[in-house]
């Protein structure tokens, strides 16, 4: 086999190799952190400057523009992981594991936002921090099972072995996800049901969808760029593991009589 | 500034809430990235010194 007869390496291929997907997503780095400062800065203007109090629930309607990303992204993020935890067990995807590891505490973090915006919001609007309806309790276990599957990865040296354990968790976890996103369908709550992604249209006037809108795209380019340069980072801490190991074993070697 | 009402203490405990849960993602995102290329790199030289 020659050079010219090498086949050539599809992008999955060529994105499973740690060193090759660094070198190609490393420059992607800069633009979407940029983007993502843009899109923050639009958000907020519009958030504050920009948009009217809503007829019903006032000034507070500003507290949604952070609270529905990151309640997106707590739901997003887990999809992501289920997605990876496929990856591991069926395809062995060197980079799927990695992309796991990396989500898990990024997913956490939107999720415990979800909740403390969702609170504060909670607090005027229905006159309770907190209630045990369906969408909340649900909320909290995704963070509970988050919590549970860093805790995993910690618990394990060896992280191929314990990407094999978090990709089961992972994937049985992923069952909560339908119901949160079905809860507010299914029982008696709080929330409203889904008024921006209907097949109807949404049910919120322009003035509210552009702020909401510009944020969640300010969100959801945060996590891209936090979870490539995760990514970049645990590449980074496996070839350090790797050559640790190199050396003990050369001095464990060269003290061997 | 707009006026954000007689509920401008939870608008502004929201924001203030989340403005500092992601500065901290991402100081420890970058702090990470630092810390495994330092790491590295003294790995990498420590190798190329054990090889001679």
């Amino acid at each position: 086999m020659t050079i010219d007869t090498t086949p050539k390496q599809s992008w999955w291929q060529r994105f499973a190799h740690p060193g090759e997907f660094t070198r190609i997503t490393r420059p992607w780095i800069t633009p979407l952190a940029v983007l993502t400062g843009l899109f923050f800065l639009a958000g907020l203007w519009f958030a504050f400057f920009n948009s009217p109090a809503d007829y019903q629930m006032g000034d507070t309607v500003r507290i949604m523009y952070i609270h529905v990303p990151n309640a997106w992204l707590s739901q997003f993020v887990y999809v992501v992981m289920t997605g990876s935890a496929i990856g591991t067990l069926v395809w062995r995807h060197p980079m799927a594991d990695v992309s796991m590891k990396v989500a898990a505490p990024l997913g956490a973090t939107f999720t415990t936002l979800a909740l403390f915006t969702g609170s504060l919001w909670g607090r005027p609007t229905w006159g309770t921090y907190w209630e045990w309806d369906g969408r909340m309790t649900s909320t909290l276990v995704l963070l509970f099972i988050y919590l549970g599957i860093i805790a995993l990865w910690r618990a394990f040296d060896d992280q191929l072995r314990a990407a094999r354990v978090v990709a089961v968790f992972t994937l049985v976890g992923a069952i909560n996800i339908p119901i949160i996103k079905f809860s507010v369908d299914w029982w008696n709550t709080l929330h409203q049901p889904a008024s921006v992604f209907r097949p109807d249209g949404p049910t919120m006037p322009p003035s509210i969808l552009t702020p909401l809108f510009l944020m969640f795209f300010a969100f959801s380019l945060l996590f891209s760029v936090l979870q490539l340069k995760g990514i970049h980072t645990e590449i980074k801490r496996r070839r350090i593991a790797t050559i640790e190991r190199q050396l003990v074993l050369g001095a464990a070697k060269a003290v061997t009589p | 500034m707009i006026e954000l009402g007689q509920h401008a203490a939870f608008i502004v405990w929201s924001y203030a809430g989340v403005a500092l849960a992601i500065g901290a993602l991402i100081a420890w995102t970058t702090l990470s990235a630092r810390r495994a290329d330092r790491r590295l790199a003294e790995l990498e030289r420590l190798r190329g010194r054990a090889r001679g």
